[in-house]
């Protein structure tokens, strides 16, 4: 049962990681336009901000 | 970009002023009615990054506006190289677009995150004790399942409880207060067993309902917001600045809200007229479609009223000012639908009114099951554990599914016909109307389409599109929009005759478009003539929408009379009415005569469906007990819709009708598929034969029942 004292650990990490990067989406405001973001991946010119 | 630097390494730095600016907020936001595409997004990106002054455009698509930082004062270059791209845009009140962040909807999205996680990780643990885990090993399970549950209940679970509590604070009972009441007594009972070495913990319970509720509360709120900003768009679309004529002639840039009634204001041609005034010049030609719905444009002489809202379409005028700010039509409007907005949200809904009957029966019975056990065998710890049983099992989980998962259904089966339902409480009330009111232009009626212009050879289609795209005339962007694809004709010397039309030259020979009677015709209306040939005819007459007639009759079958309310002349309107075969219609109504009309049907006890497209069905559609909106609609008569309708064909209408009313119908039937359960579920609980295994399976089966007999809306013919 030894097993378990990793496993438990590793299951929690994982998810905490899942909710962390899900949050980290939310907080960079990557869902305040999902129909643009769906189309700027068909625009030929670099989508980073002006230099 | 703005920022002058003398340092070149500094020119790398701008990424950094970049994200800065983008934490900030925008200078000013356009709303672009237009952008659909990639290309619109590059197209209008491009466009604005050009100009000097901006230091970042964003688009976002998804609310068609776009996000400027930059310098404030050049907001009409903004717009001119819009313009010159291409698209329509409209400054909007920065102020009042930043209170539509959606925080609400955010911190919803987090606590439904955390409840995710939290219920995966405790679901874990506890298929791990139902399979067999006994001693140390479940009483760590059960520990760390506590220790994860605890805090994820405590921090996802405060929409409910507060809602719960401000319910409870005025004395009444919501749903809320029985899914708080179960999710608190479940996480808490079960870490006083974990904590004495009791057997049974519900922590999964506990999460899960958080987690299935949280989604639904979520969805919700999606649908509420949607529908809230049609009042504060009109607003934002006011016009910001105005030129006033001072005393001494001389022309001054002055902000709207400093002009004061008895001002002298200049309209430059193209512009939006920002009071409510008397025309002072000798004439003007104004497009009243943004108040009147109809298309033509209006010819007034001195002294005619003219509102805030009006786009000046001739040469420039002068008014004097007699309106301005709250007193203007145009905001008495936009207070009309924010007040009817309110009213419509005391509606209350299937799921409300099953609410009132279900909380004060849980509770009661959760309470009799606790003092029965109390008095059957004195032991509190026991009796407790039953009351949470019956709590966790009787929890509206499969109730709180009965409505949201047949709207769901019946939402995308809709979308694929062509409606887009975009309130949450809409089909019910589409079920309950029992009177239709239309609109006619627009609504009924569409712009003659290409086909009658198969008989121009592709010359005169060419000559035709140049003339008209030379001018910002009405009648003009009309024809254009109804002509066949083309390219202009290469015509030089156009100039157009104020009034009469356009004329220019092209091969040595005269072409004019223009009314028929500047052509020497003998019709009325737009006509084409090249040279000395006689002029040929343009019906930009509107048609019936394809399947008006065939719907109308069907509503008239089906318990919903249609009737016919029109800002148009009654000639018109007697003519299209007896073409339907209506015979309830009335012409010549404003704004404010509809809203009042709709008014009075509903104190009578109707229930008034509203279909109609324009400014002044705007404040109609947000009071009628249920309306819809043709795509084409102005967009603050969209936000005041329930349902958009996206296709021209009105022949799909009576599908809306059928759809909302089997919605309403398999709600019900999902209420009473819940309480057969809760009937078989409650005495297993109350006899203290339930266990956390037995919780879940339950809770599970019933909703998964309840959501297959939903699916059941998208064969409904």
């Amino acid at each position: 049962m030894n097993v378990l004292l990793i496993l438990i650990p590793v299951s929690i990490i994982l998810g905490a990681a899942g909710l962390a990067a899900f949050l980290w989406t939310l907080k960079s405001s990557q869902y305040d336009d999902p129909k643009g973001a769906a189309m700027r991946i068909l625009l030929d010119e670099d989508d980073a901000p002006r230099e | 970009m703005s920022m002058v630097s003398a340092c070149p390494a500094c020119a790398a730095a701008p990424l950094a002023h970049q994200v800065a600016h983008s934490q900030m907020p925008p200078d000013i936001v356009l709303s672009l009615p237009q952008v659909h595409c990639a290309a619109c997004i590059g197209t209008v990106e491009r466009a604005l990054n050009a100009l000097p002054d901006v230091d970042s455009a964003r688009v976002n698509l998804s609310l068609k506006r776009v996000a400027i930082h930059g310098d404030l004062a050049r907001i009409d270059a903004a717009i001119g190289a819009l313009h010159d791209a291409g698209f329509e845009a409209h400054p909007l009140d920065t102020a009042l677009i930043e209170g539509q962040h959606d925080a609400a909807g955010h911190a919803l999205l987090v606590r439904l995150a955390v409840a995710g996680f939290a219920m995966m990780n405790v679901m874990l643990f506890s298929v791990a004790v139902w399979s067999g885990a006994t001693d140390a090993t479940r009483a760590l399970f059960h520990l760390i399942s506590a220790a994860i549950s605890m805090p994820a209940v405590l921090y996802c679970g405060q929409p409910f409880f507060s809602n719960a509590w401000r319910a409870l604070r005025v004395g009444a009972l919501n749903m809320d207060v029985p899914i708080s009441l179960a999710i608190l007594m479940a996480a808490g009972m079960s870490l006083f067993e974990v904590l004495h070495g009791g057997h049974h913990a519900y922590f999964d319970a506990a999460l899960s309902l958080t987690f299935f509720l949280l989604i639904g509360r979520y969805l919700d709120h999606r649908t509420r917001s949607a529908v809230q900003s049609a009042a504060k768009e009109l607003a934002a679309l006011e016009v910001h600045t105005a030129q006033r004529i001072t005393p001494d002639g001389a022309l001054q840039s002055v902000p709207v809200d400093s002009l004061c009634v008895g001002a002298r204001v200049l309209i430059p041609t193209g512009v939006r007229v920002p009071v409510d005034g008397v025309l002072d010049s000798a004439q003007a030609r104004a497009d009243r479609s943004f108040l009147t719905g109809e298309s033509a444009a209006v010819t007034l002489v001195r002294g005619a009223s003219v509102q805030a809202g009006e786009v000046n379409t001739g040469a420039p005028f002068e008014i004097t000012a007699t309106a301005v700010g709250q007193d203007t039509t145009l905001r008495r409007v936009a207070h009309l639908v924010a007040q009817a907005e309110n009213s419509r949200t005391s509606y209350t809904t299937l799921a409300d009114r099953a609410a009132r009957i279900y909380a004060p029966a849980v509770h009661l019975l959760a309470l009799i099951a606790f003092f029965v056990w109390v008095w059957i065998d004195g032991d509190v710890r026991h009796a407790l554990n039953v009351a949470v049983a019956v709590l966790i099992i009787t929890c509206p989980c499969a109730l709180g599914l009965a409505v949201p998962a047949v709207a769901t259904a019946a939402v995308s089966r809709l979308y694929g016909a062509g409606f887009l339902v975009k309130s949450g409480t809409a089909l019910e009330r589409l079920a309950e109307v029992d009177l239709a009111v239309f609109d006619k232009t627009g609504t009924l009626t569409q712009q003659a389409s290409a086909r009658s212009f198969d008989a121009l050879t592709p010359a005169e289609i060419s000559i035709a599109g140049a003339l008209a795209q030379a001018t910002a005339h009405p009648v003009a962007t009309a024809l254009l929009t109804a002509l066949p694809p083309h390219t202009p004709a290469p015509l030089h010397g156009i100039t157009e005759v104020a009034g009469c039309g356009m004329q220019g030259q092209i091969d040595g020979q005269t072409v004019r478009l223009g009314s028929g009677a500047w052509l020497g015709a003998g019709f009325d209306g737009t006509g084409l003539q090249i040279g000395a040939q006689p002029p040929v005819h343009l019906p930009l007459h509107d048609v019936p929408r394809a399947g008006a007639a065939e719907t109308l009759a069907w509503l008239g079958r089906n318990g919903l009379p249609p009737q016919l309310l029109s800002g148009d002349n009654a000639a018109a309107v007697a003519r299209f009415s007896t073409q339907l075969e209506l015979t309830q219609y009335q012409s010549g109504i404003s704004a404010e005569e509809k809203h009042a009309y709709l008014d009075a049907l509903q104190t009578r006890g109707h229930r008034v469906l509203m279909v109609g497209d324009g400014l002044n069905d705007t404040a109609s559609l947000a009071l009628a007990h249920a309306s819809v909106a043709p795509s084409s609609a102005l967009d603050a008569s969209r936000n005041a819709a329930d349902v958009v309708m996206l296709g021209d064909d009105l022949a799909a209408f009576p599908l809306l009708i059928v759809v909302a009313r089997a919605m309403v119908k398999l709600s019900r039937q999902n209420f009473a598929i819940a309480l057969c359960y809760n009937l078989v579920a409650v005495p297993v609980a109350l006899l203290g034969y339930a266990t956390p295994l037995i919780a879940a399976i339950a809770m599970s089966a019933s909703s998964i029942t309840v959501l297959i007999n939903a699916m059941r809306v998208k064969y409904v013919k």
